[in-house]
């Protein structure tokens, strides 16, 4: 369960997996995870998260590696995703735009085993174009189907030697729900305790979603302003 | 005289009931927070996972792991909550946010709601959580300037950018009137510096 390094936590990743990446903005951006995945070398990869990176780190490094073939993601667009803007116009990424319920939902789907679930977000948007309808009990709904993810890499507070997480503040965001929708799900911490060092009933993602923890150093990472 | 936005900030939060579960949008309704009355019991839903959420942070009060939804960090009060964002947006979807007050670039009279892409061939589509929020809080209220900067109306008959949701929106709030809009087409429920007689004569949409 617990990795002695980030390079051994995120071994093995294989080229043209979907890889779910947490956090929003920076908030719950799993920085040393994906540092590690450049630098195990997996490419041709497809990234579902929120954001599609701010500035030169984290997602928008890995971006800038060229090891992104497309990104699902809600909302690529902000003052500083320069990386991921110049990709686009240049043709470099496929981008597919999901509102971000629905890229909550569609994982959580995956998680829970459903196959797909009518939903009425999006219902008459360029967004539902092409996509099944159904009307049930007079409000429309849109068909959507799972996001599974091969890989799973999130950032959460404190874990213990079972795997089980808690998170901070908003930065827990995509952590649960993705921890529940890939195949393998490696998680950074700051923090591991003993087995029975957390109270059970405070734990937010039980171990049974998580495969792999590793401890990083606290990251004094530049908190955005204003968009 | 037609209303600055601050003291358009100023009549949405007038609007919101005690003790409401609201979400405001990111840009000019974040504003409203500024004046909600304190004591009013009003709880506000951030996107990215939290409910009773306190104002901007500043100073050593700034926590990276502690943002509002456009990544301003932001403050807990107490009685706070933090979710993941399935949660968070079951909350929207489900019907359990009485309040959201949205931007938008345009509104129709039946309440159609465009506020996430311009249409542009070079544009970077971006759309966040304005979908989901649109066709889940109780009640959506837009807050936006009547005319763009072009003097064109932003409340139309039907919206010409491409929409985040059909009939959701219940009211616009504008600097010049406040409208209410729906099946029933648009209501005009009070005016700022302009007459009702003005407006039918700048707006293609019939008023009552």
């Amino acid at each position: 369960m617990i990795a002695e390094s980030v390079d051994e936590a995120v071994a093995g990743i294989e080229d043209g997996s979907t890889v779910l990446v947490g956090g929003f903005g920076f908030a719950g951006m799993p920085f040393d995870l994906i540092d590690g995945l450049i630098r195990q070398g997996a490419t041709d990869l497809t990234i579902v998260s929120n954001n599609a990176g701010n500035g030169d780190v984290g997602l928008a490094a890995l971006l800038k590696a060229g090891r992104v073939r497309k990104v699902i993601c809600s909302f690529p667009r902000q003052s500083d995703s320069y990386v991921f803007d110049e990709l686009y116009r240049a043709g470099r990424i496929e981008l597919e735009v999901v509102p971000q319920g629905n890229l909550a939902e569609r994982m959580r789907a995956a998680g829970a085993g459903i196959g797909a679930f009518f939903c009425p977000t999006g219902v008459g948007t360029p967004l539902a174009e092409g996509k099944e309808t159904r009307t049930i009990d007079g409000r429309d709904y849109v068909l959507e189907y799972p996001i599974k993810g091969d890989v799973a890499l999130i950032s959460a507070h404190r874990a213990d030697g079972m795997g089980n997480l808690v998170y901070r503040k908003t930065a827990r965001n995509f952590g649960p729900v993705m921890a529940t929708a890939a195949t393998r799900t490696i998680v950074q911490v700051t923090e591991v305790v003993s087995t029975g060092g957390l109270d059970p009933e405070a734990v937010v993602t039980p171990g049974i979603f998580v495969d792999r923890v590793v401890r990083v150093e606290a990251r004094n990472y530049t908190v955005q302003g204003a968009r | 005289m037609s209303l600055t936005p601050d003291e358009l900030a100023a009549v949405v939060a007038r609007d919101i009931p005690p003790h409401s579960y609201v979400n405001l949008g990111i840009g000019q309704p974040t504003k409203v927070a500024d004046h909600l009355d304190a004591d009013a019991g009003i709880v506000l839903h951030t996107e990215n996972g939290m409910l009773n959420m306190g104002p901007a942070a500043t100073g050593d009060q700034v926590d990276p792991d502690l943002t509002n939804a456009g990544k301003v960090p932001v403050t807990e009060l107490p009685g706070a909550s933090y979710f993941h964002h399935a949660d968070s947006f079951l909350m929207m979807r489900g019907g359990h946010l009485d309040v959201c007050v949205l931007g938008a670039f345009q509104v129709s009279a039946a309440g159609d709601l465009a506020n996430w892409h311009t249409g542009a061939p070079d544009a970077i589509p971006a759309v966040g959580g304005a979908m989901d929020l649109a066709i889940g809080a109780k009640q959506v209220f837009v807050m936006m300037t009547l005319f763009d900067k072009k003097g064109r109306p932003k409340l139309v008959p039907a919206c010409t950018y491409p929409l985040t949701g059909l009939r959701c929106v219940s009211r616009v709030y504008s600097d010049l009137a406040i409208i209410d809009v729906g099946p029933d087409s648009a209501k005009v429920r009070e005016t700022f510096g302009v007459t009702v007689e003005e407006l039918r004569k700048r707006l293609d949409v019939p008023l009552t």
